[in-house]
């Protein structure tokens, strides 16, 4: 939606369109709160863009990310509004069947997100047969859609057995992840033989990308579990302000940015070296499904709050420090806030590229809301990234108090998908 | 009980729509010049043309007048062949399906109420229905003799349970419950499509109508189980439940039945699966969801094997699938049988269910696509 609206507005300005409509423009940009402002002004121009959608893209190239590249999209690219999340168990033991899902998950994959319909579309086939898109998604532009694939360990071996002969090809560091202190961990929100990271503008564009790769994956792949997130919670783009958590704190200031090629190459990108050639170019993926008690945390006093963090809660800024991006000095931080304990420095340069959501869903039956943080975080190693940044919090950071680890996963992402011929995993399987 | 009234009403509209299978394949033009104009006011249903060959007909629809209408389609005895409703003033829609030669109503409703505007129409010729292959006539022969068959087990079936009623004797009566359900459940979508039947003896209570009265199946499972006692109430409802399903035995040898209604009805079959017996709320009392869940799956392969001769010419990559898929499903249901049924479904658990599920969309999912390899020529 705001996609439409900045179009919109730059359709206004470019045909001389008045002060008004600049202004509307620059609040359209800010996000939500300023978008709903401009809603009026924008609907007409936006409606224009909804119907040209789907099975014709139009507009800006930037409403539609390249699928094709040496790295997957989803990543370093500019974080989008929304997420599906999810995470399948491979319901198969025949390699072939799973190479072929594969292969059809990339071709609906790249359709998909290139704002196209799956197959032979929504509508049009013949009338005894269902559709093969599910259609939701019709008439709305691609919204940033990038779909990211993972593997788990459990791909490789489970309980021992060798479904699918890549066991040998389990990179050490797909390692499962250690037990934390503190971690209440739901088996059924837990692990996963795959994984899809749908993020998009619109969440519909994404939920809509999850329910056509699990209906084509059906009788071969089963979902284990799922989770969306309404609101992003880190920003990949150094210029723009980090979006809030639900506790109202800004987190992950010092995120790597998408941009910044080499903090990707060194903390991200698997290089050649590493391990198996057929991760070069892809990533580790942290998932944990964070439970947060707001509830509680909504009684703490706001000195309370900062301290915990180690931030103020307007700016954002590290104690001492004025602007949110400044530098923190650690040692004018509480020795056990959550700032100055996930710090590169205090975890030997361990640093990762967040890219986390926040969810509500539903109640926890006890008049609760059961919200949280959906983090997500991408390394070229698990054991040097997200796991020493984990130890250190896990035993004394005092946001423990407020939160609790109930899901976990980790999963070995693989390079992006060169071309037409391309296809997710081919490194792996071929 | 609205998956059930969309089962009704797909089986009805398939089994008089889609006789015609070549037809299927045609992409629809809605303002083709071969279509018949309907131009609709509030008190007025004027058409094109009163007489038009059978086959694939297009309707255009005009709505000139100022309130929303709807058209019909209807076939002797007010069958209804197809509709369209929500056609707003000023609006154009476009209906497109399929008829046999014979003699025809198209109905304009005004305001979306009442009979409507009638015009006589008539179709002329043999129409695509000539076209039907052979081995799809035999086969849809035959699956209306498994109709018949299983609707003249259930008979019998009912009896036993209905006397066991009658006795008083609430163990017998339960033993024989679930097994007097297994020739309807093996039929559902048919037997489901004769709507003044389904809900005297299969609804659920959280079915009913407002003001409706709770018969059948489910209210004595629900008297047997969660009171765990018989009374005159109780006998009087096995009488009915009984009369009730002779009644339908008699007719149910007469739905209409096309290849591509019974491929949809073997995917209905397993959508009563996913959607009342592997949650557990098809018998919520008695937990004998297997012994359902198992007579849809039966039902299923049955019209899936009558039909698998021509898929599989057409698209033999998906009937593979299918055998693989049956198969896996029957083997995960072979894992609870006990003695000549199953073990109570409450005794299954959360992690159990999730397999039973995903086995059961492993199978749905391409089972959906079963009509387009039958309708294709």
């Amino acid at each position: 939606m705001e996609q439409e609206r900045e179009q919109a507005q730059e359709r206004e300005q470019a045909a001389g369109g008045g002060g008004a409509a600049r202004t509307v423009g620059r609040r359209a940009v800010l996000g939500w709160a300023g978008a709903g402002v401009a809603l009026g002004a924008a609907a007409a121009g936006g409606t224009a863009v909804a119907l040209g959608g789907r099975d014709a893209p139009s507009g800006p190239d930037r409403q539609v990310v390249p699928f094709h590249g040496r790295h997957q999209a989803g990543i370093a690219t500019p974080v989008q509004d929304r997420l599906h999340f999810a995470a399948f168990d491979v319901t198969t033991d025949d390699r072939e069947d799973l190479v072929r899902l594969l292969k059809d998950w990339t071709e609906a994959a790249a359709a998909m997100t290139a704002g196209r319909a799956v197959g032979e579309g929504a509508v049009g086939g013949i009338p005894e047969a269902p559709p093969d898109d599910t259609g939701e998604a019709l008439g709305l532009p691609a919204s940033r859609l990038t779909l990211t694939v993972g593997f788990g360990p459990t791909l490789f071996d489970k309980d021992g057995e060798d479904r699918f002969g890549i066991a040998g090809r389990r990179p050490e560091a797909l390692a499962d992840l250690p037990h934390f202190p503190g971690d209440n961990l739901d088996p059924a929100r837990s692990g996963g033989d795959l994984c899809v990271q749908a993020c998009a503008d619109d969440p519909q564009v994404a939920v809509h990308a999850i329910r056509n790769l699990a209906r084509i994956g059906m009788g071969r792949v089963a979902i284990r579990w799922s989770q969306l997130g309404f609101g992003k919670t880190s920003s990949t783009t150094p210029e723009a302000q980090t979006p809030r958590n639900l506790m109202g704190f800004k987190d992950g200031t010092r995120n790597i940015a998408g941009t910044d090629t080499g903090a990707l190459d060194k903390h991200v990108w698997v290089s050649r070296g590493d391990g198996p050639a057929w991760m070069a170019g892809g990533s580790y993926l942290v998932a944990r499904r964070i439970r947060m008690h707001i509830e509680t945390w909504d009684r703490a006093p706001l000195k309370e709050q900062e301290d915990v963090f180690g931030r103020t809660k307007g700016e954002g800024a590290a104690y001492g420090r004025k602007h949110e991006h400044d530098e923190p000095v650690l040692n004018r931080l509480p020795a056990d806030s959550h700032v100055r304990l996930a710090h590169p420095d205090t975890n030997g340069g361990a640093t990762i590229l967040r890219r986390g959501y926040s969810f509500t869903d539903g109640t926890d039956g006890l008049g609760r809301l059961d919200a949280g943080l959906f983090f997500i975080a991408y390394q070229r190693d698990p054991r040097s990234g997200f796991v020493p940044v984990q130890r250190s919090l896990a035993r004394s950071d005092l946001l423990n108090e407020y939160i609790q680890h109930v899901g976990s996963a980790v999963f070995a992402v693989p390079p992006g998908v060169g071309g037409a011929g391309d296809w997710w995993g081919r490194t792996l399987f071929s | 009980m609205p998956a059930r009234r969309l089962t009704a009403a797909t089986a009805l509209s398939a089994a008089v729509v889609l006789t015609a299978l070549t037809g299927c394949a045609e992409k629809s033009d809605a303002a083709g010049d071969g279509a018949v104009q309907v131009t609709a006011t509030d008190s007025e249903c004027r058409l094109s043309r009163t007489e038009f060959p059978a086959g694939h007909v297009e309707l255009a629809v005009h709505n000139k007048g100022s309130k929303v209408t709807e058209v019909y389609v209807y076939a002797e005895g007010d069958r209804i062949v197809t509709e369209r409703e929500n056609i707003g003033p000023g609006t154009k829609a476009a209906i497109t399906t399929e008829m046999k030669a014979g003699e025809y109503e198209i109905a304009c409703k005004p305001g979306m109420k009442g009979d409507g505007i009638r015009q006589a129409v008539t179709v002329t010729g043999k129409g695509a229905a000539k076209k039907l292959d052979p081995r799809l006539a035999s086969a849809v022969a035959d699956y209306r003799a498994y109709v018949q068959e299983q609707a003249d087990l259930t008979i019998p079936a009912v009896w036993k349970f209905t006397d066991a009623v009658k006795d008083g004797d609430v163990e017998a009566a339960r033993a024989e419950y679930a097994k007097s359900r297994v020739g309807w459940e093996r039929i559902e979508p048919v037997a489901e499509s004769f709507g003044d039947i389904d809900p005297k003896v299969d609804v659920r209570e959280d079915g009913l109508e407002p003001g409706q009265e709770w018969t059948g199946w489910h209210r004595l499972e629900k008297a047997l189980w969660e009171e765990g006692k018989i009374g005159a109430d109780e006998k009087k409802l096995a009488a009915r439940l009984l009369t009730d399903l002779e009644d339908w035995n008699e007719r149910v040898g007469k739905a209409e039945l096309t290849p591509t209604g019974m491929a949809n009805g073997a995917k209905e079959l397993l959508d009563e699966v996913a959607t009342g017996k592997v949650t557990g709320e098809e018998n919520r009392y008695a937990h004998t969801d297997l012994w359902d869940f198992r007579a849809n799956v039966e039902g299923a392969k049955k019209a899936y094997a009558l039909l698998e001769p021509v898929a599989s010419e057409n698209d033999p990559e998906l009937t593979e699938e299918l055998d693989e898929q049956f198969a896996a499903l029957q083997d995960k249901l072979d894992d609870y049988r006990k003695g000549d049924g199953f073990v109570s479904y409450d005794t299954v658990g959360k992690a159990d269910r999730k397999e039973l599920s995903d086995a059961v969309n492993s199978l749905a999912e391409p089972l959906s696509r079963l009509a387009a390899a039958v309708a294709k020529q």
